[in-house]
């Protein structure tokens, strides 16, 4: 079983790398690019019958810092 | 006084943060590898080094911050045990919650090696006794996510408790308030960017972090 988390900044928190890629995306003639955000995407590989509890215990006790980030988890179906 | 340094796969400043505490305490620390689950017997004074522990790895600190030792010296913290981390020390520390707010990348971009101004803001706490408030020393920073930030409520309450030690003299990675370096609520683990085991003796130019050390031996001897 896999399960994906997604670790982003919080709103308002401020994202120096977006920025740069922002200004990157722009340097290479891409116009209209408002904004960019940067997070993680952590792919998981899990034992059959790993709860959502424990999936969202390992994202609060490590995966992201809950201060700043938020996180999404996304279980995948078996292929 | 009985000091332990701990040893992270990445550390880098520990060999020189051993040598300081020597220097002034007379007496060698004890190395400690991240996989002992144990303080050696009688530690009095733990310090928690620079450097790129797991290699930055997820989020700065955040690996060494769930190493077996950290249990240890969580406990060690809350019975009073001084505990200082700088610079990837002080991201140990915010990711083991032992302090509150986090280190994020300088907003510059920029990976930043100087020497910088600081001010004392606190000179009542055990490590910073030896200062006068409101001093203005020079202490070489080199850091990439020296970046301190914390919601208003906390940065007001660190400020309003005398929990900022040490505030940058002008802008240097973007932290909130300027903040340099910041104690517990207790007073006994101080987390800060700045590097006073760089600033030991006049080969180094600057001699303005032996104090640091020194305060502390007398506090806690």
């Amino acid at each position: 079983m896999k399960a994906r988390v997604f670790v982003t900044l919080k709103p308002g928190v401020l994202d120096p790398q977006g920025k740069a890629i922002h200004h990157a995306l722009e340097g290479l003639g891409f116009a209209g690019v408002e904004d960019v955000r940067a997070g993680k995407l952590i792919e998981l590989e899990l034992a059959e019958g790993t709860s959502d509890a424990d999936i969202e215990a390992m994202c609060r006790k490590l995966l992201a810092n809950t201060v700043i980030e938020n996180f999404k988890i996304e279980r995948l179906a078996a292929a | 006084m009985k000091s332990a340094v701990l040893v992270f796969p990445g550390s880098n400043c520990d060999r020189d943060l051993a040598v300081a505490i020597e220097q002034v305490t007379g007496r060698a620390p004890e190395m400690v590898w991240h996989r002992t689950s144990e303080l050696p017997d009688g530690t009095d004074f733990i310090a928690i080094p620079g450097g790129f522990s797991y290699g930055d790895y997820l989020r700065s600190g955040a690996m060494a911050a769930r190493s077996p030792i950290m249990g240890a010296v969580a406990e060690a913290a809350n019975r009073g045990v001084p505990v200082l981390g700088i610079c990837n020390g002080f991201q140990v520390l915010t990711e083991a919650g032992l302090l509150p707010g986090v280190l994020m990348r300088n907003a510059g971009l920029h990976f930043v090696c100087r020497s910088v101004g600081l001010k004392v803001e606190n000179s009542q706490s055990i490590f910073t006794s030896a200062y006068q408030a409101g001093e203005d020393i020079s202490i070489p920073v080199a850091h990439h996510d020296g970046n301190y930030q914390a919601d208003a409520d906390t940065l007001d309450r660190l400020e309003g408790d005398g929990r900022v030690a040490f505030r940058y003299r002008g802008d240097v990675n973007g932290s909130a308030r300027s903040i340099a370096g910041i104690l517990n609520g207790q007073g006994n683990v101080l987390g800060m960017m700045p590097h006073p085991e760089r600033a030991l003796e006049t080969a180094h130019g600057n001699t303005d972090g032996r104090r640091l050390f020194e305060g502390l031996l007398e506090a806690v001897a």
